[in-house]
């Protein structure tokens, strides 16, 4: 933890977020849950209502003054996304609805269109649904390879394992930045080195990252990098799919219809240009728009303020959920994320899940779209706690007396 | 909190604790697997069916302490009884659990009104009805494994 960082006014911070000032069963709400998606500060709300209220119309059509105005506003949201990203050229955002269609995106229409049969792409055990089921549906439909790196008892990729696993047919390496499901911080930098290093085409889940870390996607040098909006802060439906445009000028179009098109006769359609090409349709132009508004939020108060608040927030949680009798991790890699997943031995995460919300606790409690992982760890499910940056020790506490409160009625 | 208790009577942890024909049934007439996809939760449920009469039955599987409860307590009150019956005491169960008008739990559920408190709390309503749902997959040899969607 670097000390020299500016420390989070939390009081100020949290004042930001009007749900946080709610009570849930009679009890202030604590929510844990910022991983599966985060709660909205002001800003973002008022930038979705601005929107509405004084500067909608649909974009990229109308020659009137307002449909300029939003397509000004909606591109604009685009180049805060390329700055955050630190993308070269703000053409190679597409904004889609989240990093799932992004992933599927490059599934349906890079994989489909390169990938051959006994092409290989290599994941990990950590990977999120989402990063595992669209390649599942390409190999049944192409009769491509799926490989999955094992990772060890701490949750960390077992490297030698997984350098092992690249072989001349390994045409994409798909992984997560952040597990979502037990935290650990996969060395993305170190598998996009190697894979470049083979010419290998590399996918980052950054879904995980994005709310907890700067991200370079040119010193990464990933090819294509997807987040989603939700998590950091913006509304539910808007996402980033990143793309070196190389890669996404040759790449098919995945869906067709309006606004991804230059002219269209019965004979022939030609494309529109980058990143058009990839958003068919009118997209969620307000949702942008607050995607934008968030990333303003987070910059205001800056990576740095952010990982050492978070990481204070881990450290904590980590001293005070290993002083619960019978309470085991699960996940102890040396780099983790925002996210503690843990079980209790003789209690099922759903029992401890609705003790804890009558305590208005939200945690979540299941196999966190990661089923591989909890067959990894021979756990059915763990409970899940995981920070933002508005969340306190004081909250952590909370946590930890809800945890005795499970211990008492199942006693 | 009052709620949870209800949620969380004794009768209910002492079965989850120590559940009631955990066991496999080497002779049985029917079998099901249950499966919430949800929770995770998962059991195998197997019965001795003669004469129309569900001489035994028994469960393994792991679950929260609710579905847990559930089958444990399912299958102390259909061993021995009519199948007629045991389907007479899923609908009764499945209303219990799900009606919208709240209303005392009939009499011959018995022990099983200890579930009454888990309407509260509609999440949860899927664990305490997958064993009555593996059960009637079970009585109607449908061969699918049951299902909570």
């Amino acid at each position: 933890m670097n000390m020299a960082s500016p420390a989070l006014d939390i009081a100020r911070i949290r004042a930001d977020f009007p749900i946080l000032s709610r009570t849930v069963r009679n009890k202030p709400l604590v929510f844990l849950d910022s991983a599966a998606s985060a709660q909205k500060p002001r800003a973002v709300i008022d930038a979705i209502r601005a929107c509405y209220e004084a500067e909608y119309a649909n974009i990229h059509r109308g020659v009137y003054w307002l449909s300029q105005h939003a397509t000004e506003r909606f591109e604009g949201a685009r180049e805060k996304v390329r700055a955050l990203l630190n993308a070269r050229d703000s053409r190679e955002i597409i904004f889609v609805r989240g990093a799932t269609e992004g992933i599927n995106l490059v599934a349906q229409s890079w994989g489909r269109h390169f990938l051959k049969p006994g092409d290989e792409v290599l994941i990990t055990a950590l990977e999120h649904h989402s990063n595992i089921v669209p390649w599942q549906m390409l190999r049944d439909e192409k009769g491509i390879v799926l490989k999955v790196a094992p990772v060890d008892d701490a949750g960390e990729l077992i490297w030698p394992d997984f350098e092992a696993l690249i072989g001349p047919r390994t045409k994409l390496i798909a992984v997560a930045q952040v597990a979502n499901s037990i935290g650990t911080v996969l060395p993305v930098e170190q598998i996009v080195s190697l894979a470049k290093a083979r010419g290998i085409v590399t996918l980052v889940d950054g879904c995980q990252a994005v709310p907890h870390m700067a991200v370079d996607v040119q010193a990464l040098g990933a090819d294509f990098y997807v987040f989603s909006g939700h998590k950091l802060y913006g509304p539910a439906g808007i996402g980033v799919l990143y793309g070196r445009a190389e890669l996404l000028n040759a790449m098919p179009p995945w869906q067709g219809g309006g606004d991804m098109i230059r002219s269209v006769t019965f004979d022939k359609t030609e494309y529109a240009d980058l990143p058009h090409k990839f958003e068919a349709g009118t997209p969620a132009i307000a949702d942008a728009i607050g995607l934008g508004a968030a990333i303003d939020y987070v910059n205001g108060i800056g990576y740095a303020a952010i990982a050492a608040h978070e990481a204070d927030l881990m450290a904590y949680a980590a001293t005070r959920l290993n002083q619960v009798p019978d309470l085991r991790v699960i996940g102890t890699a040396r780099r983790k994320s925002a996210v503690i997943s843990f079980v209790l031995n003789g209690v099922h995460p759903h029992d401890i899940g609705t003790i804890l919300d009558g305590e208005g606790i939200c945690i979540r409690a299941g196999h966190h779209c990661a089923q591989p992982v909890m067959d990894r760890f021979e756990v059915p499910a763990t409970v899940r706690a995981s920070f933002g940056l508005y969340n306190t020790r004081a909250e952590v506490d909370a946590l930890v007396a809800g945890l005795h409160k499970v211990a008492e009625i199942f006693a | 909190m009052s709620d949870l208790r209800d949620l969380y009577q004794e009768v209910i942890l002492d079965h989850s604790k120590r559940p009631r024909n955990f066991r496999c049934l080497d002779a049985s007439t029917h079998e099901a697997k249950g499966h919430n996809p949800l929770c995770g939760d998962r059991l195998n449920l197997w019965l001795d069916v003669e004469g129309g009469n569900i001489k035994d039955i028994a469960f393994q599987g792991d679950g929260c302490a609710i579905s847990k409860a559930s089958a444990s307590l399912m299958t102390e009150a259909v061993k021995g009884r009519p199948v007629a019956e045991a389907r007479h005491l899923f609908d009764e169960f499945h209303h219990l659990l799900t009606d919208a008008d709240e209303h005392a739990p009939p009499d011959d559920l018995e022990k099983l009104a200890v579930f009454t408190g888990v309407r509260e709390f509609p999440v949860r309503v899927k664990c305490a009805t997958l064993p009555w749902h593996t059960l009637i997959a079970a009585l109607d040899g449908a061969g699918q494994p049951a299902k909570t969607e």
